[in-house]
């Protein structure tokens, strides 16, 4: 499969993300540099995480303008599989690819812990090798990662099933307390209406390895490989 | 012309800043301080050909990159 990972000024897990997927999965991914235009064949495209222009004005506010995310609207307009991780996620709200904003955790604190994710939809080439209510364990670590949609929007976002994943506790059961950040609706993850382009906090590239204290993170890549073979592909497009 | 811009987070939008600012000028005596928002304050300078024209490209600036209309409100002073 055809991986590309952005390389943003400031991003910081593009190596995660990237070993993560090499060493844990034998795929081969490819760095991209932000100020190249996108050329070539890939499946997926991953913006990482990291503090993309030092996250000034707001996060992602200024990489959605990089010379590279042009290419990266069109390839996600023709059906192309987009995944935001963290700065990531909030590079692709800027950009308009996923509805709504992440701000300032209600916590003020930057918060880096190990937390639990509750699959909520399988029918996505992110999501299709978990099971319904099945827990994740990965890590977080930003200090803006609010989800914020207005009521409009989450309600769009809930009847067409877009959220992917929220924050539970280990037992399954969302809360404030298993809420790391106070996302609205207790929100990890959200996919478009088309279902290519995802966005989470938490990181699956820093839970690919038992030594990293959990291998759940795989779910999400193994799922986009997955996808990526012709009859999941069709079984996901429905 | 000089232009100051004011980008405030959209009324609904949680203001964690603003309530913690608010605590604190509480536990500084100021009772009467309620409904703290804390927002940005942006100056940049400009040449155009009229206000009408400036007006025009500052709120261009502000809807493509300067506030982010999902969860932030703008407004702005020229001053020529």
């Amino acid at each position: 499969m055809r991986w590309g990972v952005i390389v943003f000024p400031g991003s910081c897990d593009e190596q995660d993300v990237y070993d993560c997927l090499k060493r844990n999965l034998g795929q081969r991914p490819e760095f991209l540099w932000h100020k190249d235009r996108l050329k070539g064949k890939f499946d997926c495209i991953v913006l990482p995480g990291g503090f993309s222009y030092g996250d000034y004005l707001r996060c992602g506010a200024m990489a959605r303008f990089s010379p590279i995310m042009q290419g990266v609207v069109e390839f996600a307009e023709k059906g192309g599989l987009v995944l935001g991780i963290c700065n990531g996620f909030q590079i692709l709200c800027e950009a308009g690819l996923l509805p709504g904003a992440l701000v300032r955790n209600s916590s003020l604190q930057f918060v880096c812990r190990q937390v639990c994710l509750r699959v909520e939809e399988t029918d996505s080439p992110f999501t299709c090798s978990g099971k319904k209510g099945q827990l994740l364990r990965m890590p977080v670590k930003h200090g803006e990662g609010c989800y914020y949609a207005d009521p409009a929007a989450l309600e769009r976002l809930r009847k067409n099933r877009q959220i992917l994943v929220r924050y539970a506790d280990g037992k399954g059961r969302s809360s404030a307390a298993a809420n790391p950040n106070g996302s609205l609706d207790h929100i990890a993850g959200i996919c478009n209406e088309a279902r290519n382009v995802f966005g989470l906090m938490p990181h699956p590239e820093d839970a690919g390895e038992k030594i990293l204290g959990s291998e759940d993170g795989l779910k999400i890549f193994s799922s986009v490989i997955a996808a990526c073979d012709k009859k999941e592909k069709k079984a996901w497009l429905g | 012309m000089r232009i100051r811009i004011f980008v405030c987070l959209k009324e609904g939008v949680l203001d964690p800043q603003g309530k913690a600012v608010e605590r604190s000028l509480h536990s500084l005596g100021y009772q009467e301080v309620r409904d703290v928002r804390v927002g940005k304050y942006i100056e940049i300078s400009l040449d155009a050909p009229s206000r009408p024209a400036a007006e025009a490209r500052i709120r261009e600036m502000c809807d493509k990159l300067l506030a982010n209309p999902v969860i932030e409100d703008y407004r702005f002073e020229i001053q020529e």
